[in-house]
């Protein structure tokens, strides 16, 4: 029963079986992406981002239709165009960067609305918007694969320099000139995270596998180590389940995977130890010498 | 005695205006220096201008015996993200940058260098403490460790005891007092004045322009200071432009 429950879905469907490779794959690239957004008040900014990428991922498909290069490659591009706009914008003129990158992110959005609907049918919108986890062929396996390796991989060698640049910038540029850098990297790390999501949850859900265990996490742990562990295994766990209650339940995959994820963070917020509800309601703070 | 930092007709500011103008003075090499005025006066402003963070409008910062990498400094408390989940060891620990930079390891040296810092400013025991859970007198002094730890020739410190219990600020007074026996140069911004009385040989009073410079038992007249609220109160632009540049 429990077996035909959780693991058939899995052993008999390949298809199963690669929407989850992808999904842990993803999870795996995003969510310490994700923390980092979180620990530098940016939460939102991945959810600008995403939209930014949709123009790109736009225009490629109306290059060479449903094409998995093109797409990534487009979305690459106006990701980071829009990063690297608004972060010029907000360094020459008064404008601050969360103003900045609203205006360009929403410029974007209507633009790649525009394009896909006067090319493409709805169908297409709905699979840019909301992906196609059910249906990764293995060229988006791999390339999700390599974003995610990619992406620890970079985020490992800049780690240092990150943690210091979201908590005391003004040390970092004392010390070092590499902060400028690490901030355009990580934006890079973002973009490149969010393209890979978008092939499988789609733009705007691939925000939520980023941002929302890292959110849950927070409630959990106080180290930085802590919260990207906790924040993987959650995302992982909430795209296991998901994928599951999409199968069952023959629900969209992309959505029940965020919304258990949501659940999680729902958890999170209500008996996590670190913060959460029951533990500030229960728990006195501490007081030491 | 050789000057380490001369302010050569220094204007410094935000927007085009200016929060310090026509700035001539020279710190000594291994002096210990109290920049004083009032509020708005553009004290802050004239460390980040000495730090590079911001760009004079006009003249300059010219550097004699010592170099901006030379130079450590403490910025004001708010300026760091105490909700980001560091503990001591691991802040007290980025005062090793310029040794150990984005990538090497830390060492068991380096990790003794460490601890003797932490010692000194008296917070062993808390070093896994996060820093969002610290007083801001223990903030103070974990900063402080660091500050150590950039074996700096020179040290720029913007207000360093406002806001901190009188016993910090005393231990913290006497690591400044060592680094200046130890013949290294200290700035720093004060708002009291009994400190300044007290522990700082050398003033800079500050209204925008230069009021005095000086011997501080020379500079800190009740006649001088008169002065520097008048110019302050007298000058122009918008007031939030000043000194730190807005709220």
């Amino acid at each position: 029963m429990i077996w035909e429950a959780l693991v058939q879905p899995f052993t008999e469907f390949g298809f199963m079986r690669r929407a989850l490779l992808g999904c842990i794959a993803i999870s795996i690239g995003a969510t310490p992406v994700g923390v980092f957004l979180m620990l530098r008040r940016m939460s939102l900014t991945g959810d600008a981002m995403a939209h930014a990428i949709l123009p790109g991922a736009a225009v490629g498909y109306l290059v060479a239709g449903l094409s998995l290069g093109a797409m990534t490659i487009g979305g690459l591009i106006a990701g980071m165009a829009v990063a690297l706009l608004s972060g010029l914008v907000t360094r020459v003129t008064a404008l601050r960067e969360d103003a900045s990158l609203a205006a360009f992110y929403l410029i974007s959005l209507a633009l790649g609305v525009l394009i896909v609907s006067t090319r493409g049918s709805n169908v297409d919108l709905m699979h840019v918007l909301f992906g196609t986890v059910l249906a990764l062929n293995d060229a988006a396996l791999i390339l999700l694969c390599t974003i995610a390796s990619l992406s620890v991989v970079i985020l490992a060698v800049v780690f240092r320099l990150l943690v210091l640049e979201c908590a005391d910038p003004q040390f970092l540029q004392s010390v070092s000139g590499l902060s400028a850098i690490t901030h355009f990297v990580f934006l890079s790390l973002v973009v490149m995270n969010l393209v890979g999501g978008f092939h499988a949850l789609g733009t705007l859900m691939a925000v939520g596998i980023m941002i929302l265990p890292a959110a849950a996490a927070r409630f959990w742990f106080e180290s930085i180590g802590g919260l990207i562990l906790m924040a993987a295994a959650i995302a992982i766990s909430s795209s296991l389940t998901g994928l599951l209650l999409s199968y069952h339940f023959s629900l969209p995959s992309g959505p029940a995977i965020i919304l258990v994820a949501g659940a999680f963070y729902v958890l999170s917020l209500v008996i996590g130890p670190s913060g959460g509800v029951i533990a500030r309601a229960y728990l006195r703070p501490k007081f030491e010498p | 005695m050789s000057i380490a930092v001369a302010f050569q007709d220094l204007t410094l500011g935000y927007n085009r205006l200016a929060a310090v103008r026509g700035l001539r003075a020279e710190i000594a090499e291994g002096s210990l220096t109290a920049v004083f005025g009032p509020n708005g006066s553009g004290k802050s402003t004239l460390l980040k201008g000495v730090m590079g963070t911001l760009d004079p409008i006009g003249g300059q910062v010219a550097f004699g015996s010592l170099k901006r990498e030379d130079i450590a400094y403490l910025p004001q408390q708010s300026d760091i993200d105490r909700t980001f989940p560091l503990s001591v060891v691991d802040l007290v620990a980025t005062g090793l940058w310029r040794e150990v930079g984005a990538f090497a390891g830390i060492d068991k040296d380096h990790r003794e260098r460490i601890d003797t810092a932490i010692a000194a400013v008296g917070l062993t025991g808390l070093e896994q403490r996060p820093i969002g859970s610290l007083s801001g007198g223990q903030m103070q002094r974990t900063l402080f460790a660091r500050l150590m730890l950039q074996d700096a020739q020179m040290f720029l410190l913007d207000e360093p005891f406002t806001a901190i219990d009188a016993r910090t600020t005393a231990d913290l007074i006497g690591i400044v007092q060592r680094w200046h026996g130890e013949g290294r140069t200290i700035v720093a911004v004060l708002h009291d004045q009994e400190t300044v009385k007290a522990h700082f040989p050398e003033t800079l009073l500050l209204a925008r322009e230069l009021v005095a410079h000086g011997p501080t038992e020379k500079v800190l007249t009740a006649e001088n200071q008169f002065r520097a609220r008048q110019m302050c109160e007298a000058c122009d632009g918008p007031p939030h432009v000043c000194g730190r540049g807005g709220p």
